[in-house]
Parts: C-alpha cells; sequence; structure tokens
C-alpha cells in the first residue's frame, strides 16, 4: 500500500468530479478487493474517494415494470431483497453462492462488477502479467491456469472474471447507469460492460476515467425457471470454475426460450446467441442441450490445467438444462 | 521420574475429585473470545516498537547480483533496511540454528532478501516495495517425480529409513494375490490462524522474543545459536499461540529477522509475516510418491507388505516425510520392507506438518487395502481383521494397547456399515453417486523429557509453571485438571503458567506428545509436592488423600493452607525409558464416510462421517472431541481440496493465499461424529493417556477417498481428489 489521501465524497456529481481531476484516483466503496490489492501494491492509487455513505442504496421498481439497484447496494441486501427473490431468482442465487457472509455483508452491487481476477500470477508482484504490468508477459499461458479462461482469450491475458453476479445480471440484460466528471450520464448494457483481454487486458471493463457506476437496472422480470449452479473446488469460498445462470421456459415437451450466461469461462460473462437460438421453441431433449453447448464451447480451447472446463462446461450445462424429476 | 516401567495404580486412577475425564470448558476461552489472551504481535513491552516487512524473493534459485535500497532508505518512516550486507553476525547453518539474509545465494522462491523496518507497518511494507533486487537466475528442480532419479538415502529420523523382515520381493512375486500400487500426494500447507509474529526486544545482550511458538526449549537453543549467544541470553515468550500444526515446531525467520533488527536499531521490533507471506517464507508439507504392494494368500492374509516413500526437501536439509512408518506396525505380514528416500526440491523448506508420515501415509496404504479388499472381494473390515498381528509384527515386542478391531467394530455398528453396498456406483439419490467407505487410523505414541513446577501458597492457589505451550489444542485446561486433581482443588485454584523458557523446561507441543510429556512432568511435580504436603501434615504420603482442599489419612483431615506456611513448592520431570522399547505404542482409530458424487461435475460432498478412537485415558471429553474434529476436517481438506500447487516453470507455489489454497469450510464438513473407546495406557505414561492431536486426521482423508470409489467407481490415486479427475469416469449424459 503507498500513501494515498482520501475524501467523502458529498454527492455522485462531486465524486465523479473529484476522481475526473485527481490523477491515479480510485472510488472506494465495499474495500472487499480493492484494500487486498492495495496492500499488496496490484492496485496503487494515490487517492481514495470514498462513496459508502452517498444515497446510492436503494432498491427501486422503474416505471417499465423492472428495477433499479443503488450502486451501493449490498451484495446480502440484494441477495434478501424480497423482490428480487420473486421475481430475479437467478441473481439472488448468483449472489449467494459467491464469496462469503461476511464478504457479502460490505460488498456492494458496483464494486462487484469491477472485482478483478483471481488469476495466481496478477496476484504476485514481482511476476510477469500482462494485466498488472502491461507489456511484462502472460505466465499463466505456461504456467498454472486451473481457473482460467476457455474461450475469448489471447495471448497477452487469459484470465477470468470472478464475480457470480455479473454472470445472473448478464442473463437479464442488466444495464449500468454511470455518470462522469461532467455530469454527463451514461447508460452502458452489461454487454458491453466487461471486455475481453485482447492486447490491453490491463483493461477490465468499458468504463472512463473518472466515470462513477451509480445504479444496476434490471427489465421487467423474465419468465421461466430461474437457475444458478456453480461449480467449485469446495462447497463455498471459491470462485467459479464453471457457473450457468439460466433461465428457461418449457413446457409439454417444448423449450420455448432459454438465456444463457457462463461465469468462469471468460475474461467477461459469457453468453452466445447461437445457443440460446438452438434451444427456441425446441424439443425438450438432450440433443439440443448439446447443441447449445456446441454453440457456448465453439472456438474453446484449454491451456493445460484448465482443458477440463470443456468437459465441465458441457456437463454442466446439460445438468443445468435437464428437467428435474 | 523415568518410564521404565508401567505406571501403577494412582491418583489418577482414583480420580476422586472426577475432573480427569471431564468436560471442562477450556480455562483460557473467556480470554481468548474476549480478544484479552495477548498474541506474539500485541505486546507493546519496551516502548514504542518499529515495524518490520520482509521483501522476498522472485526467483526460486540462483544469486542475488545486486541490491538497490536507495529508494527504500528515502521512503517516509524508513528507519534500516537490512540485507545480506548489513546483517549482524551469525553462526552457519546447522540443523539446530537458522541463519537469515545469510549471503547473496537463493536457495527458494519467497525467501527472504532484505528486510525494511519503519515507523509504522504501512510504511514498512511501502518501503519493502522499493528494495530493488537483481538476481541471476539458475535453473532449478521442482517435480518430485523427475528428481526421484537423484534421490538419496536420508539420514534416520524418528527411525531407520529403511527396515526389511524376511524376503519381500520373493515373497511378493510368490503370492497368489498380488497388488501393486503407486498414489502420490501434493505439498500442502499448515494454514494456521494466525500467521508467524514476533515482537524482538534487547536488554543489553540479553534478547526477549515475543513470538508464537511450538517448543520454546528448542527455539531457545535454535536462537542462540543462529546469533551467537548464550541459551540463558535468549528469552522466549508464547503464552498463546494460534494454531501451528508443525509450522512453528522451528523458529522462523519472523525471529530471527526481528532480533536482528531490533539489535541494530537499538529499539523493539515487531515483525509479522504477511499471510501469502506464510507459504513461502516458513515451510510446509512435501509431496510424497508412494509405491505400495501387497501380497496375500486367498483368504486375504497379507504374506508381503512393502511401502517406500519418495520426498523432497531442500538442498542441506534432511527431514523427510515418512509415510512408510506406520505400515511398519499396521498389519501383520512376515516379509515386509519400508523405504523413504529424500530427493532435492528448489522449494522452500519441507518439515512437520500435522501428524508427519501417517497423515500422507495413510492416504495411500488404507486406500491400498481398500484395493485389496475388492480384489480379494473381501469386506474391507474383515480384510483388515485377517490381518491383525499379535504383537509388532518388526519390533517383535507387544503393543501397549491396540483397539483397531473394536474401533471398527464399534464405528461399523454405528455407522451402518452392514448396509453398504460392495459394488461401486450403484446407490443413488437423484443426481448424487452415494457411497461409503472407511479406513483405519494409527498414530504413534511419544513421550519427551519434559519438567514442571508446582507451588502451592497460603492463599490456597497452586501455582504451575511449565516452559509449555498451548497452540489451541487446550492444553491450559487438561494441566490445569491434572494439578487440581492430583492436589485436591478446585481447578478454580489453579494458576496454570506456560509459554515461556523461564519455566522448567518442557516438551512443547509437537507430534502429539505435549499432553503426555508435560502433563507427566506435572503429574511428578505433583507428586513431589503431596510429599511434601503430607510431610507437613505428619501423615504418610502413600496413603494420604487429596481432595475438597484437604489432605486426609487415618481418619484426620488438614487443610491444605494451614500447611503451606510461606509457599511450599515442587518439581518433577519425565524422562522417558524402557517402555518405549519394550511396547510398541500407537493410538488407533477407524473412520467411516459417507459421500455424494455428483454425476454430472464430479463435485464431492461430505454426508456424514464418524471417527471412532481408542488413545488412552481421556482427560477432558470436549478438548478431546475437538482435537478429533479438527483433525477429521484436515482429512476432509486433504482428500478433498488442499493442494500447494507448483508451478515448474517459476518454482513457486502458486496458490499462495487462503483464496486459493482450499482448506475445507463449514460448508464441507457436516456434523461429524467422534467416539472415543474406554482405555488406559499404563505403559505409555503415568497419566495413562496418548496423544490424539494428530490422531483424527490419519486415515481420514482415505476413507473419504474410498468412499468416492465406492460411490462412482473412480479409483483416484492422486491426491487431492478434485472433480476434474472423476470427470473422466462418470456416467455417460444423455445424448
Amino acid at each position: 500500500m503507498i500513501p494515498f489521501t482520501y475524501e467523502r465524497a458529498q454527492d455522485e456529481a462531486a465524486a465523479a468530479r473529484a476522481a475526473a481531476s485527481t490523477p491515479n484516483s480510485k472510488f472506494i466503496a465495499g474495500g472487499t478487493n480493492l484494500l487486498d490489492l492495495m496492500k499488496l501494491q496490484i492496485e496503487k492509487p494515490q487517492h481514495l474517494i470514498d462513496i459508502t455513505h452517498l444515497p446510492l442504496n436503494r432498491i427501486e421498481a422503474t416505471p417499465d415494470g423492472g428495477v433499479r439497484i443503488g450502486a451501493m447496494v449490498r451484495n446480502a441486501d440484494l441477495a434478501a431483497d424480497p423482490r428480487i427473490r420473486k421475481d430475479y431468482a437467478v441473481l439472488s442465487r448468483a449472489l449467494l453462492a459467491g464469496a462469503s457472509a461476511q464478504l457479502r455483508n460490505m460488498a456492494t452491487t458496483g464494486g462487484n462488477l469491477l472485482q478483478r481476477t483471481r488469476c495466481y500470477y496478477f496476484y504476485t508482484p514481482g511476476l510477469p502479467c500482462n494485466k498488472r504490468e502491461p507489456g511484462s508477459g502472460c505466465s499463466a499461458l505456461q504456467g498454472f491456469n486451473r481457473m482460467h479462461a476457455i474461450v475469448g482469450a489471447s495471448e497477452a491475458c487469459i484470465a477470468t472474471h470472478p464475480s457470480d453476479m455479473a454472470v445472473a445480471m448478464r442473463v437479464l440484460d442488466a444495464q449500468v447507469e454511470t455518470i462522469n466528471g461532467q455530469g454527463q450520464r451514461r447508460i452502458i448494457p452489461i454487454a458491453d460492460f466487461h471486455r475481453l483481454p485482447g492486447n490491453t487486458p490491463q483493461q477490465d471493463n468499458t468504463l472512463q476515467s473518472g466515470e462513477l457506476i451509480t445504479a444496476v437496472t434490471l427489465p421487467p422480470p423474465v419468465k421461466g425457471e430461474h437457475i444458478y449452479r456453480k461449480v467449485r473446488d469446495r462447497a463455498s469460498y471459491a470462485f467459479a470454475l464453471v457457473s450457468v445462470a439460466a433461465i428457461v421456459e418449457r413446457s409439454g415437451g417444448q423449450i420455448h426460450s432459454a438465456r444463457l450466461a457462463f461465469g468462469g469461462l471468460a475474461h467477461k460473462p459469457w453468453r452466445v446467441n447461437a445457443a440460446e437460438q438452438a434451444l427456441r421453441d425446441t424439443p425438450d431433449r438432450p440433443a439440443a442441450y448439446h447443441h447449445a453447448a456446441d454453440a457456448v464451447l465453439q472456438g474453446a480451447v484449454g491451456y493445460g490445467h484448465n482443458d477440463f472446463k470443456i468437459t465441465l462446461a458441457r456437463r454442466t450445462l446439460n445438468a443445468v438444462l435437464t428437467p428435474t424429476a | 521420574m523415568e518410564m521404565s516401567k508401567p505406571a501403577g495404580h494412582n491418583a489418577l486412577d482414583d480420580n476422586r475429585q472426577g475432573l480427569i475425564g471431564k468436560p471442562l470448558d477450556r480455562v483460557d476461552g473467556r480470554l481468548k473470545v474476549t480478544g484479552r489472551a495477548t498474541y506474539a504481535y500485541e505486546y507493546n513491552e519496551g516502548g514504542q516498537a518499529s515495524y518490520a516487512y520482509i521483501v522476498q524473493s522472485t526467483i526460486a534459485k540462483g544469486s542475488i547480483i545486486s541490491i538497490d535500497s536507495a529508494a527504500a532508505e528515502r521512503a517516509p518512516g524508513v528507519q534500516l533496511v537490512l540485507t545480506y550486507k548489513n546483517m549482524i553476525a551469525q553462526g552457519p547453518k546447522t540443523k539446530e540454528s537458522s541463519p537469515q539474509l545469510h549471503d547473496e545465494k537463493i536457495t527458494h522462491f519467497g525467501q527472504p532478501v532484505a528486510l525494511v523496518v519503519a515507523s509504522s507497518f504501512e510504511q514498512a511494507r511501502a518501503g519493502a516495495a522499493l528494495v530493488n533486487v537483481r538476481y541471476q537466475q539458475d535453473a532449478g528442480e521442482f517435480n518430485l517425480n523427475k528428481a526421484k532419479v537423484h534421490a538419496r538415502v536420508p539420514p534416520p529420523n524418528q527411525q531407520a529409513p529403511d527396515a526389511t523382515e524376511g524376503e519381500f520381493e520373493a515373497a511378493f512375486v510368490a503370492a497368489p494375490v498380488q497388488l501393486d500400487v503407486t498414489y502420490t500426494t501434493p505439498h500442502q500447507s499448515h494454514a494456521m490462524m494466525e500467521p508467524h509474529a514476533t515482537l524482538a526486544l534487547w536488554n543489553g545482550d540479553h534478547l526477549t522474543l515475543y513470538t508464537s511458538n511450538q517448543m520454546l526449549a528448542q527455539a531457545q537453543g535454535a536462537v542462540a545459536k543462529t546469533l551467537q549467544l548464550q541459551p540463558t541470553q535468549v528469552r522466549i515468550i508464547s503464552r498463546y499461540v494460534g494454531g501451528g500444526f508443525g509450522a512453528k515446531l522451528a523458529i522462523q525467520a519472523d525471529a530471527i529477522l526481528a532480533a536482528a533488527a531490533a539489535k541494530k536499531l537499538g529499539r523493539p521490533v515487531k515483525l509479522a509475516l504477511a499471510r501469502p507471506q506464510v507459504f513461502h517464507v516458513t515451510t510446509h508439507r512435501t509431496a510424497t510418491e508412494q509405491r505400495i504392494r501387497l501380497g496375500t494368500d486367498k483368504d486375504g492374509h497379507i504374506q508381503a507388505i512393502a511401502h517406500e516413500s519418495w520426498s523432497g526437501n531442500t538442498a542441506g536439509e534432511d527431514f523427510y516425510e515418512s509415510a512408510a512408518d506406520q505400515t511398519r506396525s499396521l498389519y501383520a505380514g512376515a516379509n515386509r520392507k519400508i523405504a523413504h528416500r529424500l530427493s532435492t526440491l528448489d522449494l522452500p523448506v519441507a518439515s512437520s506438518m500435522r501428524a508427519p508420515g501417517e497423515a500422507v501415509g495413510l492416504l495411500a496404504i488404507e486406500c491400498a487395502m481398500d484395493e485389496l479388499a475388492e480384489k480379494l472381494n473381501l469386506d474391507p473390515i474383515e480384510l483388515r481383521k485377517r490381518n491383525e498381528p499379535s504383537q509388532d509384527p518388526t519390533k517383535h515386542v507387544p503393543y501397549s494397547t491396540r483397539q483397531l478391531v473394536p474401533c471398527m467394530e464399534e464405528g461399523a455398528r454405528r455407522f451402518g456399515w452392514n448396509k453398504r453396498n460392495p459394488k461401486p456406483g450403484q446407490v443413488r439419490d437423484g443426481r448424487w453417486l452415494i457411497g461409503h467407505g472407511m479406513a483405519a487410523a494409527s498414530r504413534g505414541n511419544f513421550l519427551r523429557p519434559s519438567k514442571a513446577s508446582a507451588r502451592l501458597d497460603g492463599d490456597g492457589i497452586l501455582t504451575v509453571r511449565m516452559g509449555m505451550t498451548d497452540i489451541g489444542t487446550g492444553s491450559y485446561t487438561i494441566f490445569t485438571q491434572i494439578a487440581a486433581e492430583m492436589l485436591g482443588l478446585p481447578p478454580q485454584r489453579v494458576r496454570m503458567l506456560l509459554g515461556d523458557t523461564e519455566f522448567p523446561a518442557a516438551a512443547g507441543s509437537g507430534g502429539s506428545f505435549g499432553a503426555a510429556s508435560a502433563g507427566s512432568g506435572l503429574y511428578d511435580a505433583c507428586m513431589a509436592l503431596r510429599g511434601k504436603l503430607a510431610s507437613a501434615a505428619g501423615f504418610n504420603a502413600d496413603s494420604a488423600l487429596f481432595a475438597n482442599g484437604q489432605i486426609s489419612d487415618g481418619g484426620q483431615s488438614k487443610p491444605l493452607v494451614e500447611l503451606v506456611g510461606a509457599g511450599l513448592e515442587a518439581e518433577g520431570e519425565i524422562k522417558p525409558g524402557a517402555t518405549l522399547k519394550q511396547f510398541s505404542q500407537q493410538a488407533y482409530g477407524a473412520h467411516f464416510v459417507e459421500v455424494g458424487v455428483d454425476m454430472d461435475t464430479g463435485e464431492v460432498r461430505i454426508r456424514r462421517m464418524l471417527g471412532v478412537f481408542a488413545a488412552g485415558r481421556i482427560l477432558n471429553e470436549k478438548t478431546a472431541r475437538s482435537q478429533a474434529l479438527g483433525g477429521m476436517t484436515f482429512g476432509i481438506g486433504a482428500a478433498l481440496t488442499e493442494e500447494l500447487v507448483v508451478d515448474e516453470q517459476l518454482g513457486l507455489f502458486a496458490n499462495h493465499d487462503l483464496a486459493e489454497y482450499h482448506v475445507a469450510t463449514n460448508a464441507d464438513v457436516p456434523a461429524l461424529e467422534v467416539v472415543f473407546l474406554p482405555e488406559v495406557d499404563d505403559k505409555a505414561n503415568p497419566l495413562k493417556i496418548k496423544g490424539i492431536g494428530e490422531l483424527g486426521i490419519c486415515g481420514a482423508g482415505a476413507a473419504v477417498a474410498n468412499a468416492i470409489y465406492n460411490a462412482c467407481g473412480v479409483r483416484v490415486r492422486d491426491y487431492p481428489m478434485t472433480l476434474d479427475k472423476l470427470l473422466g469416469g462418470l456416467p455417460a449424459q444423455a445424448a
């Protein structure tokens, strides 16, 4: 941790203004990831803008029948919200599959989207990592890459995004609301929020410098069964090897529609349109599940320790889509 | 006293106050849960301390070309940057010493290469990041299997590394039924709650270390050797230790570096390892490769048994994982071969971790026994019963006690073992494949020299002093029970002082010998004090009884407080003796496990687990049960998740934090059942107890592994049994 200055923002516009005008500054909310990274000097902000007391902690209905979730709503509160549990169960389940009770009490909706990868090498200063030190190389390519990406990776970076919540947000077509230093607001569809690594893996998302997340909005509820299946190495407090967020609408031996997003596979929550097309108005049979898996895993490649994820993702998707007896 | 013959009937057998065995709450429990138990880093003796932070090597092997510490020295608050160039004088590296920042040589990744000391912890840590070290990097060997070709016969550990009985090779080849399997276990980390930490304080040429250590007398010697002092110049204080599991047996870098910095600066220095540093700066359990060969007749009687184990350690280190040692005495068989080999790996130093030897040895032999039972079409318990030895087949002496068969039988009855389907993959619960497995537990029993003093004052308080530690096991509590029972006092009247080298030297906590050794030293001191009290009362020491604060004999009673004058004190000591050689001493047990294996993903979840143990007299039902629960939980971790993964390009443990080094969480551990069978072992020590700190882990993981096989029919011989190793053998999904 390097010495840093600190301020409490008065309101969201002032927070964004301060961030835009102060070089090397960061917002701090729950701090569950940022503080760890600062201690290891993986993040080295010289100025912290505390947004924890801003009135961004409400969950409210939107005029179109959706929900607007303030950026400061804690993961524990969001997971327990009656409306989220009833109408957006996939989100509640994903949240509860993440981290630990203590972390969920602190972690916020906005902060969760901004979690950084848990790649072992990103977490080991002194070793090459293009995400931490652009241009230094990727230690995971030839190293231990059990948790790493099998789709959407690049030679520069094969890291995965660790969030469970973001995977559910992706399947729900959430939208991220922001404000920048000039006071301009914009809405970023979740699909465009996280990035693939390409040649600039140091950029996890499409936020601009100083841009503050103020809320995440969910469209009106999506009909169907809401499923979040997280496969991990232990029963709690482990990141997903593979996770599937699914909303499946079926009846009478037919799947009418299915939405699918995956965690643990890529640098961002992974959603493939062709997979969902393969399940649109189709007989509810394993052949259809396999077609969907083919589409999800098209071009998938392992790097050694994570080869098993290709099989695991297919089997997990099959299990998710197979109707419970 | 010396344990030269079996202990006779004594006051603990009488247990007149009923304190022995009682599930007494921990006497230090309230202090701990209210934060008033002071751990090493929390002391503020000697005034305002400076704070130190270690700079670690980012290469695994090679040497330092240059260290540029100018920026760090200019950083706010920084008082000192210590490197090998300005380190204080140290003795050479020996078995007993532990020099730090010794020279430019790098022997493993994460090795301390500099220490930054500053006014605050944050300044020290920030300064540490400014130290610029350049290295010349050499190729290293990080793979045990590849290093095997250069393996050597190590010097003896507890016993000689090799042993043979009869003609193993010929008997194995001739055996009608043969099993030849190789199991591997990974590097593991102790992952105790409290990281290593020290406050170092000099008074002239006398050094005091408030540190977190399991064996104080050994630590005192090691610090003295390393810093070229007399042991009397070194005082070690470890009143509370937040877990050790072997990681704090030896003195570590925090103690030596804090002492060096404190000397340089002339002020107290505090040094705690950050959690990610613990994995490379301190020790770990080495990986093993274990080949097991079992040859039996058609009925399953073992005719030939071989257990050969390879492990690794840093160059110059002789410690090896004695994974085959329990196989010397576990089962019958006339023709036997035990062998240990040690390979040099360019990894951090490997050393003892909870049940060194047995913990990973039983992961192999107890799965091999399961494989053999299947091959013979025998129930795994029946196979073990058929190979129950009448005496130790290697030492050729009787067992002091051996209740393996009763443990298995009691466990089978409680668990419902007879309902198990021996054919794998047959039992389902929804999408879960259900399996049941068992394994035997065996852990060597030890006794070490240990001293104690006991003093009764006129206020009726009995003060006990021992240079002993309580590493979270409940030592304070059981010693309180022993002292109170011996002197006939309520536990509230006992003041138990541990954790200081100023006190009589005690065995320390390690190898499950702490309770037996220090407890026996205490017993001896209490016996001596009883003698003095009897004499003061004019009673016969042999017939006098102690209860309710009174001594009584021949119908007469006197309050103890009236006999002590200005205080009566006695010292005591236990020395191991002939019974160690005359009897084969182990604690035994049996584990039973029910697992579910997800038939789609291979995720394993423990559904039920039972451990039945016979470990001599139980001093405290509650703390003993906690030890068993902790051991069984370790076993679950060893079977399913725990692995320090070596990056073989860079030579580091890639997953060096508690997010990625996966110990079992609460959600991984169901309600565990623990049963102790009645037992007293009069050959072991005067308390007639055996060590239980490590027994719970022994065999636990093997029972899990055997249950996994029974659930899904996939036999994994490479721990831990993560789901990727099961995926290929799971039922095909509908196409």
